[in-house]
């Protein structure tokens, strides 16, 4: 095992995986903190949705298309100041959760406005045949009714969000992206790639499976 | 207790004005069943939601017990849907809840206390007769328990308003007999007043008071049903007459070319159904008479019959004054 990874220092792979866990784990929450409701709101202010505020819906789907079409690597270096000022550092596992977060949350956003688009009118209709509010449309019917869809979207942001994880490595953000650049690419230690990719493959099959499991833990159709 | 006075309702598609209502003039009693039929396109499902606003009119005027409802704001709309329940075609029930959950989903809405909800839930539950599926989800049941979730869930707020929105039409004919008899069951029993809507006249047959025909956005024909069924005056009317009786006019006029005599066509209706009329008239003028076509059947509880008849020999003219003496509606269909 020593002989075939000979540049791998074991202890080194088991911070970078710690941290990259970290990165996913903080980032993922804010994302998931921040994109719901702009999913929501994104699907409210729809045409012919209950809201239905053009003007409203097109400035915020201007904002998200805008920050998807940047690619994450461009944004990542683009953010370097607006995350030293939110957290005082651009470098480290913590100066990596602001750009993985501003990346990822308008991708998620609209994977929640397409799993609320994905809810039966009819159901919409009824709650609102029953007397109820916008909000309790919201959070009695539409957030439940398409809890396994956006669970599933979930599961794709949490995977997305591994590949730019790694990607912070090039910007000094620590992890298994970070190892695999400095090491496996920059001194030419294949052996360190793979480790890292390997874990990375794992971590991603893990992500997954948890995934799909909550999600047919969800679906009642 | 519900009316539409001068009702219009449009769309806009695609910067376009697609008329929907034309000027609706409709009454509904408290305590009635009320059908409303039409073909689809003919703008029923919209009508039934200008009562419950979901969808707002154009023009006109929308009045339940006296109060021009479009007047309300957001809050005093909201409340006045607490008390008008509705039922839908492919029932809309919440795939993430169970059937007590749905159920209950109207009061939680309405914020009436947990113990209470538990109480009149389980009332419900017993009233359409679920209780062995109460914590299953709508995926796990018939169309027909569907439906009764649907009309549970309708119930629950006690509203004095039932609006049903094609609600037996994605039901098998068996479903559609028990749900159209619960219907007319909690009718009497919560004095409420429904509103159906349908395309099948067999519906409203066997549940309605009164019945309007709305064709192209319009209120063509209104009445008992009774006398809409039995005496169909627009063609419209005419035609889903037909399509229930599954008889083709113009097809059985033909058939009857050779057939000697007077084609007359006799309505009973109620007790005279069940008397004796055709024989004593027949002895008592001397007309020989032959059945060409007919049925005997009810319209919701009263019993009626309508038999097409040839008459020889006798004294026809008699025998028709004898059946119109007799309580039966006569109408000549060839001298």
């Amino acid at each position: 095992m020593n002989e075939l990874f000979v540049n791998v220092d074991w202890s080194d792979i088991w911070q970078a995986t710690q941290d990259t866990l970290l990165m996913l784990g903080g980032s993922l929450l804010f994302t998931l903190i921040l994109g719901l409701p702009l999913g929501v709101l994104l699907f409210l202010t729809g045409p012919r949705q209950l809201l239905d505020q053009p003007a409203a819906y097109r400035v915020i789907a201007l904002i998200v298309n805008v920050l998807r079409s940047i690619p994450f690597v461009i944004l990542l270096i683009v953010l370097i100041p607006f995350t030293t000022w939110l957290v005082g550092t651009s470098l480290g596992v913590l100066g990596a959760i602001p750009p993985l977060v501003i990346g990822a949350a308008p991708f998620f956003a609209r994977l929640v406005e397409t799993a609320l688009r994905e809810v039966d009118r009819g159901i919409i209709e009824a709650t609102q045949a029953m007397g109820a509010s916008t909000r309790q449309i919201v959070f009695g019917a539409l957030l439940p009714e398409a809890r396994p869809g956006i669970l599933a979207g979930a599961t794709i942001t949490a995977i997305t969000l591994v590949s730019y994880t790694a990607m912070s490595g090039l910007i000094g953000g620590g992890g298994l992206g970070d190892l695999a650049i400095r090491y496996g690419y920059q001194r030419f230690q294949t052996d360190v790639m793979v480790v890292t990719v390997l874990v990375l493959i794992v971590l991603v099959q893990l992500l997954q499976m948890i995934g799909d499991k909550l999600v047919r833990h969800f679906s009642r159709r | 207790m519900i009316e539409f006075i001068d009702v219009h309702k449009s769309f806009k598609v695609d910067g376009r004005d697609i008329p929907a209502l034309n000027g609706i003039d409709l009454k509904i009693e408290a305590g009635q069943i009320f059908g409303i039929i039409g073909h689809s396109g003919a703008g029923k499902s919209t009508l039934v939601r200008h009562i419950n606003l979901l969808e707002k009119p154009t023009r006109g005027r929308i009045l339940i017990g006296g109060e021009d409802i479009t007047a309300r704001d957001a809050a005093g709309l909201r409340e006045m849907r607490r008390g008008i329940g509705m039922i839908f075609q492919h029932f809309n029930l919440l795939s993430s809840k169970t059937v007590a959950e749905n159920i209950a989903f109207p009061l939680r809405l309405a914020g009436t206390p947990t113990a209470k909800i538990h109480q009149r839930v389980n009332e419900l539950i017993a009233r359409v007769g679920l209780e062995e599926h109460a914590r299953k989800y709508p995926a796990q049941l018939s169309g027909g328990q569907k439906q009764r979730v649907g009309i549970a869930r309708a119930l629950a707020t006690g509203p004095r308003i039932l609006l049903c929105d094609e609600a037996t039409s994605a039901l098998d004919p068996q479903t559609t007999q028990s749900v159209l008899q619960l219907l007319a069951e909690i009718n009497r029993e919560f004095n409420l007043t429904i509103v159906v809507i349908t395309h099948e006249m067999d519906v409203i047959r066997r549940i309605g008071d009164r019945v309007a025909v709305l064709d192209a956005g319009r209120v063509v024909e209104t009445g008992p049903v009774a006398d809409v069924f039995l005496h169909p005056q627009h063609q419209t009317t005419q035609r889903f007459v037909r399509e229930a009786e599954n008889v083709d006019e113009q097809e059985e006029h033909a058939a009857f070319e050779h057939v000697p005599g007077r084609i007359i066509r006799l309505t009973f209706r109620g007790e005279s159904t069940y008397q004796p009329v055709l024989g004593q008239v027949a002895r008592e003028t001397g007309v020989d008479f032959s059945i060409l076509s007919g049925r005997i059947d009810r319209i919701k509880d009263t019993p009626y019959g309508q038999l097409t008849l040839s008459l020889t020999d006798g004294q026809p003219d008699a025998a028709l004054q004898r059946f119109a003496a007799a309580g039966l509606t006569v109408e000549v269909l060839r001298a």
